[in-house]
């Protein structure tokens, strides 16, 4: 070692600092990786020339699972993929088996489900920002953020007993009839709520580290975006108009008015605004709904058994982190003959080297924060 | 082909259909590799007539023979090879020719304006010659359209890759050939993505049993006996 230190020493001024390429590990044990991520990146100095994921690390087989189970025995698996959004992973394998089936929920339970999964939204886009912001080293936003999210894991909690893998629908329909106060525990949150987002952005959107740390970083063009299939708020931010909520109404979206909001330039920070204001439209579309839940059953009309007829289906929902898609192969028997998930997170996260080129190490976190991955999902 | 569960299927319904709550168990004990009992049946037309037998959700579903505009302008374009195309639960699929898969890729993306690959995918039938489905799920923002493209291989016959065209498949066609084997031909850097690299075998082929493991490589490098 000695032996190396001293000529370096003597060619740094013959090459301005003596600096080669090096190459930094981060994870997969980081704690602003967000799970077990690893990324490897090329540096020349502090800037990233190249990165490389390295995932797999959660890699639990979901889609073997799947052809091993019955339909209705794969459901609580597919909660744990993004864990953070359980709910919402729910209802697209709920209603992609519905659609293998030709079945349809009765409105009372699209709308409750509606209910929940924009519920579900909120606590998803708040678990980013807490994590998100306090990543970029503003810690306050996370313990509010916190406070709001469990007065909606309390909702589901009186729903259907659990707080993160809920499994909160069926086939079919719901397996639960909605507790007593439910609409006045959704108005109770959601009254307040857009106050205390305005308060969130009171400590961020004018901050000027802030600012600093997200403006003009991780530009994704609307091309890349489309080119890497982006989708969900990191596609919108980038001034693309497109939501499935929108587009392809499922649940009961066609029955509420909401606004898509979109962003300019595609950076860390119009990303930010994007999920702010998505978390209001979430809170419009609960408080649209509570007022009227239609009466009527919850369990549309499907058989214990379910044998959907040989086909095959893809169907995909506007999931919080973004297009979350089933591709389900029957082949007649009770069991799938394939399920093939298309998680959002790990299409997101493969813009991260186009997004990275050129940045500083310290924007890594802010651009894995801003891409929201869960890597339960990532990997599945 | 993908209809070939078509055939299957009449034997298969008779057995009984009021909900009975012995069968979950009866069936759970199939082994899996059971499913593609039929698997080379090439005729994608007589789908109706399977499905009406049972009451309550089967009738109407199940893939039916499709000629509309969108079929007919790849077809004119590309003849022969657009091979079979069937619409399943309101979806279109078309079934084209591996060797111009790019080409067709290519045209759906900017003529059809299919601009936004949502899925690249594979399914597995074993029985079949060409045992794998490779399966692109394209999305048109523009027409708010969706539109399903497959082609069939063998485990040693190569797939192109469309790379090139989306930039997502990248990661995607990692996973099938992680997932499956499937080479892709002219991928820049085929490796596996989700499993160990030096792993051996390919978890989602149907004769790869959920409880087989790469039992050196888990002696190796986890120092344990066994991963289960």
């Amino acid at each position: 070692m000695a032996d190396q230190r001293i000529p370096f020493a003597t060619h740094a001024e013959t090459t301005v600092l003596g600096a080669d390429e090096i190459v930094l590990n981060m994870g997969p044990q980081h704690p602003s990786t967000h799970g077990v991520l690893r990324v490897k990146l090329r540096l020349d100095g502090e800037k990233v020339i190249g990165s490389e994921c390295v995932i797999g690390y959660l890699h639990r087989g979901v889609e073997k699972i799947a052809e091993h189970r019955t339909y209705t025995q794969f459901a609580p698996y597919v909660d744990r993929m993004d864990y953070v959004a359980a709910v919402s992973n729910g209802l697209g394998y709920c209603e992609a088996v519905e659609k293998l089936l030709g079945a349809e929920a009765p409105l009372r339970a699209r709308v409750i489900r509606t209910i929940l999964t924009e519920l579900q939204r909120i606590a998803s886009h708040l678990f980013w920002l807490g994590t998100h912001a306090l990543d970029i080293g503003a810690l306050t936003p996370l313990f509010y953020c916190l406070r709001e999210r469990e007065e909606i894991l309390k909702i589901f909690e009186k729903y259907c007993g659990a707080r993160l893998t809920t499994h909160a629908f069926r086939i079919g329909g719901l397996q639960y009839e909605a507790y007593d106060e439910l609409e006045k525990d959704v108005e109770r949150f959601c009254t307040p709520f857009d106050k205390r987002v305005d308060e969130y952005e009171s400590l961020l959107t004018g901050n000027r580290i802030w600012v600093g740390r997200t403006k003009g970083i991780g530009i994704l063009t609307a091309k890349e975006a489309i080119d890497y299939a982006a989708s969900g708020p990191v596609l919108r931010a980038s001034g693309v108009k497109w939501d499935i909520r929108k587009a392809m109404p499922y649940a009961a979206y066609d029955l509420y008015k909401f606004e898509i909001p979109t962003g300019k330039n595609g950076d860390t920070f119009d990303r930010y605004i994007v999920r702010m204001e998505e978390m209001r439209q979430s809170r419009l579309i609960c408080l649209q709904a509570i007022e009227n839940i239609p009466a009527g059953p919850i369990m549309g009309k499907v058989g214990k058994v379910l044998k959907p007829p040989p086909g095959e289906v893809y169907h995909a929902i506007e999931a919080p982190k973004g297009e979350l898609g089933y591709y389900i192969v029957s082949d007649g028997t009770t069991q799938p003959y394939r399920v093939r998930i298309r998680p959002p997170s790990l299409i997101n996260l493969e813009a991260f080297d186009k997004m990275i080129r050129g940045h500083l190490v310290a924007d890594v976190v802010a651009i894995i924060g801003t891409l929201d991955i869960v890597l339960g999902e990532v990997d599945r | 082909m993908a209809n070939d569960p078509e055939e299957k299927q009449p034997s298969a319904s008779p057995k009984k259909e009021e909900p009975s709550a012995v069968n979950p168990s009866a069936a759970a004990s199939e082994p899996a590799s059971k499913p593609p009992a039929t698997p080379a049946v090439p005729a994608a037309k007589p789908p109706a007539a399977a499905a009406p037998p049972k009451p309550p959700a089967p009738p109407k579903e199940g893939p039916v023979a499709l000629d509309n505009d969108l079929v007919k302008r790849y077809k004119e374009r590309f003849g022969e090879a657009i091979r079979e195309a069937w619409i399943d639960r309101k979806q279109a699929i078309l079934v084209i020719a591996r060797e111009r898969l790019v080409e067709i890729a290519t045209y759906s993306r900017d003529e059809e304006k299919f601009d936004w690959l949502s899925d690249l995918t594979a399914v597995d039938w074993p029985k079949r010659e060409q045992r794998f489905d490779v399966v692109l799920n394209m999305y048109s923002l523009e027409k708010n359209e969706r539109l399903r493209l497959k082609v069939y291989a063998t485990a040693d016959e190569r797939v192109p890759s469309v790379q090139g065209v989306w930039a997502t498949a990248n990661w995607e066609e990692r996973e099938v050939y992680d997932m499956f084997g499937v080479v892709f031909e002219g991928h820049p850097e085929l490796k596996r993505i989700l499993l160990p690299d030096e792993w051996q075998g390919h978890p989602l082929r149907k004769d790869y049993d959920i409880l087989t493991q790469d039992t050196a490589w888990v002696r190796e490098n986890l120092g344990i006996e066994s991963g289960q």
